[in-house]
Parts: structure tokens; sequence; C-alpha cells
């Protein structure tokens, strides 16, 4: 029986100060008032305070409530019988079902040792030829797909982890409307991957704080799962909302913002998170696809950015198509060598052309005369964004590639599209020029 | 000398001691479960010390007990550095995986050096003979290196050597030589030295100005930005502009001695791609795997965020090291933002008073003494080595305003810096031809580059101006110039990285094709149409765009050169 400590110094936003003495750094405690339990963790140690973030808020806490601590940090109770289950914020049962009775895994694991790592080196074929031809997603990657309010993000999310061919899928749903949930649930169900699927989903009515463990009970199951050799793909949206809750939280414990309120170890708290993404040296992996809503579609705003700096790449998805500039996949490298002969080549033309394409398109809109060359752009740049780029558009790679050399042929001579010979020889299409 | 934590916060703890408290000595805390964790000493008030913990502080109570030590982090000198694989405290990280398996378990330290492992030891002083810090006392061979054993760096005044053990294999710790000083001091020597990390190691007759142009064999960089044997470098750019990837690049085709990469706060990722491609990757200087000239001191962005101010320090001595043996030694640190950050996060934990983007106001001082610690130097032995450093910086939101791109900007000697308007438009690699700059001079003579940079900067002139009056509004003559401008972009200052012939050019080929070039751009084409003149300079681009990926001994080398050459007579009547 552990000792019950009453003597609450402070309370201010989602933070009480109790007066506690052995308590460790990071260490979880109950928090009883007369609303119930929640669950508190200790975030600052002084003396003889400890300093304690409330998960469900500091609403009706009072001075005189218990605090009980547990003795050791967050945990998560892991088994198989996590397959097809749903949880909140907290790791407690969503979908109405009992708790998971099994040994506990602890949530925040140290990194993985860099040399435990393998190199990627597998393709996940998504269908998508934004993503397969041009930034293919490569196993154990972690990318962000940098997005606006209103665009279909979470419906690229649940397609990617509806098509890409991963043992376990685990949803992590920060601030998440209610509407996305169900959502989400219903194309995995529709899909016939519920029962492989584990979802931890804090919607946009729970106390923010509890966002804030999201990423790592997710992070943390798939890491097990990967540690017994599984190929785990965990669904992150929106970790804006999860950086939001971390800021709160440094507000509130005075510590001086650095860059639009957000705290000076931001960059930190999101890379301890992103970087759980691994290929194990003899074990599995786990690849971290996420949703970053950029508030006034500004990449420069601290959340995409040092998002940018520390994921494998971004999507940036926009007027519902995955933008070639600025999309990146740092991966692609690995993987894309072994695809087809012609498949770097294809990547590299295809985006330089239409760069090019969009000059011409400025130049047109200024109202200025277009030279036959622009012509030809111009005609390679709707036929490259209505049977590309298009989101609906849902063919293997090779079906893509051979689509893009069909294109290119319709619009350019082989000189003009800067392909080297060799590769030209042997893929440009025999057929005759289309008008 | 112990003391008890009075409270935690994030990576921070505040220890009371009623002992002698030494600023920047290192100290141990006893975590209840018994594992100890390294921390430093950064502030001393009253009986009061601030620590850094270089490890995550989960777990920690009030009450434990603090070990303070004497001495201050220092890394471990000696045979046995070149292939390693360190965190930012110079742990061995393989050997950790040995022993801890796939995590990096807070508390587990192994020694830097391994102690079993015997070197060949020739001496190169008798008994009798007179030394001081940092000469040569013997040598054993390390991979191609001639790794001499130096008489401790931190020792003052005059010793002679009592004496030294005869030729033979001994492990890093055995004493190899006993010195004796003036006042009856004996001091025993082993192979294996300390130094403190945080103070620059340079013992020298004087410091040269640097010179020397460090091939990098990137064409942009040695040709119009160049480095040279000794000098300092930037690579600012926003993320998913290319910093990293031309910093392996350069890692592994610079035409150097010793490179030392410092993984500083990044992606895991792309270290252990140089970990498991440099074993396997050939020099073909010397024949031998690159790994055996490489040292990666790497503290990715989830381990630890104090040892990773620590790791660039960890790098820039074991750099120094090296270039004492009378070495060229390139450090290449990646990112100096993610050191930054941490020296911000911790201030912010001190509660100092934060300067601009709550960087500490120490910020631009720091900076400017890490790069200080490169330059090339006469050695007490009249031999010359150089420690050149090149650092990535990442500014947030890709604004070249911001502290530590403004801090760093002022003290090194070139600027690449990279636009995301180059990486959009896949012009690798991304350094910005009109921003950059550099002070040195490179393989090409000034003014031809300066001709060339004036060629860039007339054809960005003239796109401005066509984007307000048109290509109808544009003479055919600045026309052809602008043209001439993207020709050179094209086929000069891009490079296919992933091409196994383009990827690395050697300086004499660069000159060759800058001559080429050259004679292009010299070409007065006397252009009829704008149409003509876009297809003649397309032409051309495919033509030295196939050259590159030509290897000069390969079958298509000669005939496509033939094709230039018979296109330069033809098209150009020279000027």
């Amino acid at each position: 029986m552990r000792k019950y400590y009453d003597e609450i110094a402070r309370i201010a936003g989602n933070v009480v100060t109790v007066k506690a003495g052995g308590v460790g750094y990071d260490e979880l405690a109950a928090v009883v008032s007369d609303r119930g339990t929640s669950l508190a963790q200790v975030i600052r140690l002084e003396g003889e305070y400890a300093s304690l973030q409330i998960f469900a808020g500091t609403q009706g806490v009072s001075t005189r409530d218990k605090v009980r601590f547990l003795g050791h940090p967050m945990q998560m109770p892991f088994s198989e019988a996590l397959l097809g289950r749903i949880f909140d914020g907290s790791g407690r049962p969503r979908d109405g079902r009992p708790e998971i009775d099994a040994a506990p895994i602890p949530i925040g694991s140290p990194a993985v040792n860099p040399v435990k790592r393998r190199r990627p080196d597998k393709m996940v074929a998504t269908g998508i030829p934004m993503i397969d031809v041009f930034n293919s997603l490569v196993e154990s990657q972690k990318l962000p797909i940098f997005s606006v309010a209103g665009e279909p993000y979470n419906e690229l999310l649940a397609r990617v982890g509806l098509q890409a061919d991963a043992d376990i899928i685990i949803l992590g749903g920060i601030g998440l409307r209610h509407d996305d949930y169900l959502k989400f649930r219903k194309t995995f169900d529709d899909g016939g991957v519920l029962g492989r699927t584990i979802m931890f989903i804090h919607t946009a009515a729970d106390p923010v704080v509890e966002g804030l463990l999201v990423p790592d009970l997710c992070l943390a199951v798939g890491e097990q799962f990967a540690l017994q050799g599984r190929r785990v793909l965990a669904l992150l949206t929106d970790m804006t909302a999860f950086a939001d809750a971390l800021k709160e939280i440094a507000i509130i414990m005075e510590q001086i913002p650095s860059n639009r309120g957000y705290p000076g170890d931001l960059y930190t708290q999101l890379a301890r998170r992103y970087e759980k993404a691994v290929d194990l040296d003899g074990a599995g992996s786990m690849t971290v696809l996420a949703c970053t809503t950029m508030p006034g579609d500004d990449v420069t705003h601290p959340v995409p950015d040092n998002t940018g700096y520390i994921t494998e790449g971004q999507f940036y998805l926009r007027n519902g198509r995955i933008e070639p500039f600025g999309s990146l996949s740092r991966l692609k490298q690995q993987v894309n060598g072994k695809t087809r002969d012609d498949h770097r080549a294809i990547m590299n033309a295809c985006i330089q052309l239409y760069a090019l394409c969009r000059e011409s398109r400025e130049k047109r809109d200024m109202g200025f005369e277009m030279s036959a060359w622009d012509e030809r752009l111009l005609r390679y740049g709707e036929r490259f964004e209505a049977r590309i780029m298009d989101l609906a558009v849902n063919i293997p790679l090779n079906e893509a590639l051979d689509r893009c050399w069909a294109i290119l042929a319709e619009c350019f001579e082989p000189v003009e599209v800067g392909i080297r010979e060799s590769i030209i020889a042997a893929h440009w299409p025999a057929a005759p020029r289309a008008g | 000398m112990t003391g008890r934590i009075v409270a935690v916060f994030g990576n921070l703890v505040i220890a009371e001691s009623a002992d002698r408290v030494v600023q920047n000595s290192i100290a141990y805390i006893a975590r209840g479960d018994g594992a100890k964790l390294l921390c430093e000493v950064i502030r001393v008030r009253g009986r009061v010390a601030d620590l850094q913990v270089f490890e995550e502080t989960r777990g920690l109570r009030v009450g434990d007990a603090v070990e303070f030590r004497a001495e201050m982090l220092s890394a471990t000198l000696g045979p046995g550095l070149l292939g390693q694989i360190y965190d930012g405290l110079q742990n061995p990280l393989p050997q950790l995986a040995e022993k801890a398996g796939f995590f990096l378990t807070p508390g587990t330290y192994l020694p830097g050096l391994d102690g079993a492992r015997r070197w060949r030891w020739t001496p190169a002083v008798q008994a009798g003979a007179a030394v001081k810090a940092g000469e040569t006392l013997g040598s054993v061979p390390e991979n191609m290196f001639t790794h001499k054993i130096m008489v401790p760096f931190g020792l003052r005044g005059a010793y002679k050597v009592e004496s030294v053990a005869p030729a033979g294999e001994y492990g890093v710790e055995d004493r190899i030589a006993v010195l004796a000083g003036d006042a009856e001091a004996r001091v025993d020597v082993r192979m294996a030295q300390r130094w403190p990390v945080k103070r620059p190691l340079c013992i020298a007759r004087r410091r040269l100005l640097p010179a020397e142009p460090l091939v990098t064999r990137i064409r942009i960089i040695d040709a119009m930005f160049p480095i040279v044997r000794g000098g300092t470098y930037c690579i600012p750019g926003p993320f998913g502009a290319g910093k990293t990837v031309l910093q392996q690049i350069t890692s592994r085709h610079a035409e150097i001695d010793v490179v030392i990469v410092a993984a500083c706060g990044e992606r895991a990722g792309e270290v252990v791609e140089t970990i498991r491609e440099f074993p396997e990757l050939v020099d073909p200087r010397t024949g031998r795997s690159l790994m055996e000239r490489t040292i990666i001191i790497c503290n990715t962005s989830a381990m630890p965020v104090a040892a990773r101010e620590a790791s660039v320090y960890t790098a820039a001595t074991l750099g120094e090291y090296y270039r004492q043996m009378g070495l060229d030694v390139l450090l290449l640190a990646d990112s100096t933002s993610r050191w930054a950050q941490a020296m911000r996060e911790l201030s912010g934990r001190l509660e100092e008073i934060p300067g601009d983007e709550a960087f500490p106001a120490y910020l631009e001082s720091r900076i400017a003494a890490f790069y200080e610690r490169a330059g090339q130097v006469e050695l007490p032995d009249g031999a010359t080595a150089s420690l050149t450093i090149g650092g990535t910086v990442s500014p947030a939101g890709g604004n070249f305003e911001e502290p530590v791109t403004q801090g760093t900007l002022k003290v090194v000697g070139a600027f690449h810096g990279l636009s995301r308007a180059r990486s959009d438009a896949r012009r690798y690699p991304a350094i910005d031809p009109l921003d950059s700059w550099s002070k040195y001079t490179g393989i090409m003579e000034p003014e031809r580059a300066a001709r060339m940079r004036a060629l860039l900067r007339d054809g960005h002139e003239v796109r401005q101006m066509m984007t307000v009056v048109g290509e109808e509004g544009t003479s055919i003559d600045d026309f052809a110039r602008m043209l001439k401008a993207d020709f050179f972009d094209n086929v000069f200052l891009q490079q296919d990285a992933f091409d196994a012939v383009d990827a690395a050019v050697p300086a004499r080929r660069q000159r060759f094709m800058f001559g080429k070039v050259e004679a292009v751009v010299d070409c007065d084409f006397g252009f009829q149409s704008k149409d003509e003149a876009r297809k003649t300079m397309v032409a051309a681009t495919d033509l030295f765009r196939n050259l590159n990926y030509a290897a000069e001994d390969g079958p298509d080398y000669a005939a496509i050169l033939g094709r230039i050459d018979a296109f330069i007579a033809q098209k150009g009547r020279t000027q």
C-alpha cells in the first residue's frame, strides 16, 4: 500500500504541485478527486515538491485531493490481444471491452542503438504514382503529410494504411474529430484490416494533455511488435495537435518559449517520437506516417519546420493532390535503383519538365506570347496532372512508368526530355507521336 | 566529493555539495536502481551545482547521491580511433550493442579504445632524450597511417626520457615510456591519453594561412566556391535541400587523409547509411576501405540532448589529435543548429536571459570558438597538417537571417547556401550559385570562375526581366546569354550524385570540362531565332551531359568528345 499525499500547493493550468518526498522523475501518479481518479506524470522535482501534469486536466482538483504515486513511469499492457482493440489517450479501452490483462511495457524507451538498425531497402507499394514513382515510400521510413485543414489528409493516410502491406497497423489520433475517427474505423473495417489494427484515439473532446501520450503509446506498442519480428505501420494524426499540447505544458511550466510560444525542445520532443521508426537488424520494422497540418499553410511554422528536419522527407497535400515540388522521400534512392532501370530517369525528367511547364503557365497567365516549346510544355503539364498526379489514379509502379513514357512521347522529341541516350533507346515508345 | 540531488527538471539536475566543486568537471549520479549516470557541472552557485545529465533523467529522485570527479569531460586519444563509431561521449556503439542489445540503456559506458588490441610499437627516442608535450616518442601502424605516440599534451615544461619500451606488441594501456620532469616527478606514458574535449588541442610552431585547395570532386565547390585545407565552411539550407547528401558525398570523395563525421542531432537513418556503406566502399587513392580513414561520432536526434552538445567537441578533439600527427583531417558536422539548440534547451532550463529566438547570449562566441579549432599548422617537427571544418546549418523556416546562420557566416571562409528553389527543380547539388561565396582560391583561376559567375548573374537578370517583358520583349543576344548561363548550370554546376562517373570528378577532368564549357559559352552562334537558339543549346547540353556520364576510359568518351569538338567548330564562329 503506497502512501497518499494531500498537500497540493499549487494548481495552474494542467499542472499541480504537491509536497511529496521520494518521488522519481517521470513517475506516474493517480490524483483522486471528487470527479474520480486521473493519471498524472511527474515533470519537475524541486526539493520537497513534485510538479505533476494531469492528463485529464485540473478542473475540479482541490488542494485537499489525494495524490498516490505508482512507483513506475507510464506503462501499457502488451500482448497479441491488443489487435483489433481501440483505446483512449491514457491507454484505457474505448471500445467497451475489458482491460487487457498482460505484462506491462514501459512507454518512452531509450533510443535504438544506430548500429542495430538495418539500412532500409524495401519499397512500400501504395498504388499512388506520385508516391511510388516520384517519392517512393520505404519500409521503416518516417514521413509526414504536410497539409491544411480541409484537405483529405486523413483519407490519404487511411488509403496508404489499407494498401500498404504491413503486418500490424497502429493508428494514433491526437485531437481527432469524432467523425474522422469513425471514418477511419469504417475504412479499416471495409478493407478487412481491423483485425490487425490497434487504435489509440484521443478526440478533440478529450482533455488536451491526454493527447500527449498517444504517440508514445502507439510507438511503444509498435516497437514491441517490431522487436518480435513484425512489420508495423504507425499512422499518427495530427502531430500539430501534439505539438500544441506540448506548448501548453511548457508555458504553464514557465519555460522560455523559443518560437511562437513553442518550447525550445520541440525539435527534440518530436524527434524522440519520429525516430522510433526503425528497421531492426534481426527483427521487424516500424514505418511512421504522420499528418502535420500547417497553420495558415505556412511551412515555416515551427511544427512543420521542425518536423521537416526530423523526418525522411515529406508529402505536401494541396488541392487534393500530392505536390511534386517540395514533396520528397529521402529514402527513395535506396529502392528506386532496384525497380526498373528507367525509374530514376523518368522521375527526374518528368519533374524537371513539369517545373518548366509551371514557368510557361506563369508566362501565359501574364499574357506573354507562347513559343512552340511553351505550347508543348503546357500540353505535357495537363496530361501529367490528369493521368499521373490525380489522387484517384491507382496503378502499380511499372504501369505508371509506362504511362509517363507515353505522355513524354506524346509531347516531346527524345532529345528534349534530358534523359540519357541509352535509356531513351530502350524505353522511348515506338508509337508515332500524337498531336 | 559527493553531494545530493535537490531538484530535477528535464536533463538538468541541481545538486548540493559541501565539498569543492570544479566548473565543467564531470560527476556521476547514482540512480535508485544502481545505474550511474554521467553529467557535467555547468554552473555553481554557493553550495549548489547545476548539472547537465548526458542521459534520460527518468527515475532520479531528490536525495540521490552525486559523486563529483576532478576530471573534465575528456576524450581518449590513441591508436584504434579510426573506423570507430562512437556516441557523443565516445562510447563505441557496436560494443554497446553487444553489451546492451537494441537499446542505448542509460548508464552503460565503455572505454573509447579497445584495451585488448595489440599494436606493433616502434620507439623513436632513446633513454636520455629531452622531450616536450606533443613530441613523438614512437609509433604504431594504424591502417594506412603511421600513428605517432606523442608525449602527453597536458605536460608542461621539459622532460627527459627515463626509459622507453623496446619494440614489440603492446596494448593502449601498457606503459611505453617513463618521463622525468624537473621536480622529481615521474610520468608514465601509455599509448592512450586523455584530453578535455572543450579545450582546443593545438601544439604547433605557428598557424598558417590556409591556401591549399581541398578537392571534394564536386564541381560547383571545387571550381566555383572552393574550400581549402585548414579552412572552414558552412552549408545552410532548408530541410530537403540536400545538406546531408552533400556532406555524405564530401565524406566519401574528398581528397584528405582522415574524415570525421559528426552526426549531431540528426536522423539515425543517415548515420546507418554511412555505417553500412563505408566499410564496403574502396578509397581509390589508397585502395582500402573508406571506413579505415573515417571516424563516426553519432549522437542522433533521439539520443540525449546534452551528449549532443558534447559530440561536436569530441569530434573536434579527435580531429585535432590526428592533425597533431601530421595528417590532413576533415571534420563534417551535421548539423550545428542541433548543437546550438541543445545549448538553447539548457540555457532555458538554467533560466538565463534569452537572446534572439531564445538562443543564449553566448551563442555566437561558442560558434566562433568551435570553427576556430580548424586551421593549417606547422607542427613542432616542421610538418604541415590541417583540420578543416565544414558544418551544416538548419535554419528555422529556411530563413538565413536567424542567429545560428548569422553567427556562423561571420566566422567561416566559405558559404555554400542551399536553395529550396534549386532542389525543387532537381538541380543538385542545390548550392545557390548566386548567393554562395568563398574567400579561398580553388582549382580554377579566380578570374575564370568570376567570369562564369558574371554569366550566371546576367542569365538570372535576363530571366527576371523576361517575367516582366516576356520572351518577345527580350533581345536575341540577352536570350542567348541566358541560355548559355543555363547551359553552364546544367552541365557543370549540376552533378548526378547517383551516377558512378559523374558523382566524383577529379580536379584534372574538372579543369578540362571547364575549358570546354568556356569554349561553348564564348561561341558567337549568330542565332536568327529564339527557337533556333534554344534547340542549339539543348543539343549542347545533351552532349555535355552524356560526356559527364562517360568514363574517361570507357567506350563512348572519345566519340562524345569528338561530337562536342565538332559542335564547337561547326556552330560557333569564335569571337
